[in-house]
């Protein structure tokens, strides 16, 4: 008699992987959350087909102050997405860059900061004066 | 120094839900984990059930989960990883008892590689010969002990046991990369598959979890690269 090791959610999360193990994690995490805006997004538009009132009062929704929170995070996730994805995409096609696999990821982390902080600080900013 | 080893435990007979016992003792900072184990089995308590051989980092039997992450337990030093150590079974795999895996399937995608030398031509006189740097394109890889840390280190693993698995494409690599080998195509049919080196997401936990530091990651992208390249 055996049974299965409980690798559920706990597991995943509680396993002290590198770099790359919290990266992956925040590479699917931001990938369900861009997939996740996307359907939004289209259900939105698809809204358009109800005349234009309701899809006006939609946009309206989306001045909301939650929904300007929820623009930063977008903000984060495509970007996080795209820069780590693109980490991916250079140790795929070239081995060797194992080697420099800590050094990539600092890379990646660095340019990532450099687009996401001043673009949401802009996003903020707008929010904030706006409302103030 | 005073140490504390809390312990997955899994005993079918006496108990349906696996648990954790802790056991409390003192020991040298210089000590290994093994050997903290071996004092509970020998003098606090006999039912603990683990897997281990050489105690010296060659057989690769005793890969368990040390502190959340793989790690051979006879390479461990117990000052290196603090007064509190959690162990737990490796992941993915059925546990048996206690700490004791079901290693069938592990061994099974470990066959699915055709581990060995496959060649075709006839056998020279004297042998096959090969030049130091061809021996050193697969020297990374001929050091695997094949204790599955790296396979049950990986979320693709974890979600998928079907996955071929780093070991497996480590062992593979040894092989393909081997000048005097021709049974290349056949392995690349293997790993080319829908388990095979694809499933791989450039993780590196394999890399990380691996005690004969073999850098795993890299040789999947070199296996995946030749499949890539083969199709080209
Ligand atoms: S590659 Fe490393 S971690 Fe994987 S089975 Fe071989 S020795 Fe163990
Ligand atoms: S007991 Fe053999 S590798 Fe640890």
């Amino acid at each position: 008699m055996s049974q299965p090791t409980n690798v559920g959610l706990r597991s995943w999360i509680g396993y002290r992987g590198g770099s790359g193990y919290l990266l992956w994690l925040l590479h699917r995490a931001t990938g369900l959350g861009v997939l996740m805006f996307l359907a939004l997004h289209i259900v939105n538009i698809f809204l358009l087909g109800f005349g234009e009132e309701v899809f006006n009062k939609l946009l309206y929704l989306y001045q909301a102050p939650w929904a300007r929170a929820m623009e930063v995070f977008l903000l984060f996730g495509v970007t996080f997405h795209a820069m780590n994805g693109l980490r991916i995409i250079i140790q795929d096609a070239f081995p060797r860059a194992w080697l420099h696999q800590r050094r990539l990821v600092a890379v990646e982390v660095v340019l990532f900061l450099a687009v996401f902080l001043p673009a949401a600080w802009i996003m903020v900013a707008d929010f904030l004066g706006g409302a103030g | 120094m005073r140490v504390k080893f809390k312990i997955y435990r899994y005993q079918p007979e006496v108990r349906e839900e696996p648990y954790f016992d802790t056991f409390e003792f003192d020991a040298e900072p210089t000590d290994r984990v093994l050997d903290g184990l071996n004092h509970i089995r020998w003098q606090m308590d006999g039912t603990l059930v683990l897997r281990r051989s050489c105690q010296q980092g060659i057989c690769g039997s005793d890969a368990m989960r040390i502190n959340g992450a793989n790690r051979l337990a006879c390479k461990v030093l117990i000052g290196d990883v603090g007064a509190k150590i959690t162990i737990e079974p490796l992941m993915g795999f059925r546990v048996i008892k206690d700490l004791v895996v079901d290693m069938d399937d592990f061994f099974e995608q470990y066959r699915s590689v055709l581990p060995y030398m496959i060649t075709e031509k006839p056998p020279p006189e004297v042998e096959r010969l090969q030049s130091p740097a061809e021996r050193e394109v697969y020297d990374d890889t001929t050091k695997c002990i094949l204790c599955a840390a790296c396979t049950t280190a990986c979320p693709s693993f974890w979600s998928n046991r079907d996955f071929v698995g780093p070991a497996a494409i480590v062992q593979a690599h040894r092989f393909i990369f081997d000048s005097r080998d021709e049974g290349t195509d056949e392995r690349l049919e293997v790993l080319g598959e829908r388990d095979g080196v694809w499933r791989c997401r450039t993780i590196f936990n394999c890399t990380e979890a691996c005690p004969r530091d073999i850098k795993i990651t890299r040789a999947i992208g070199e296996v995946k690269k030749a499949i890539a390249l083969k199709g080209a």
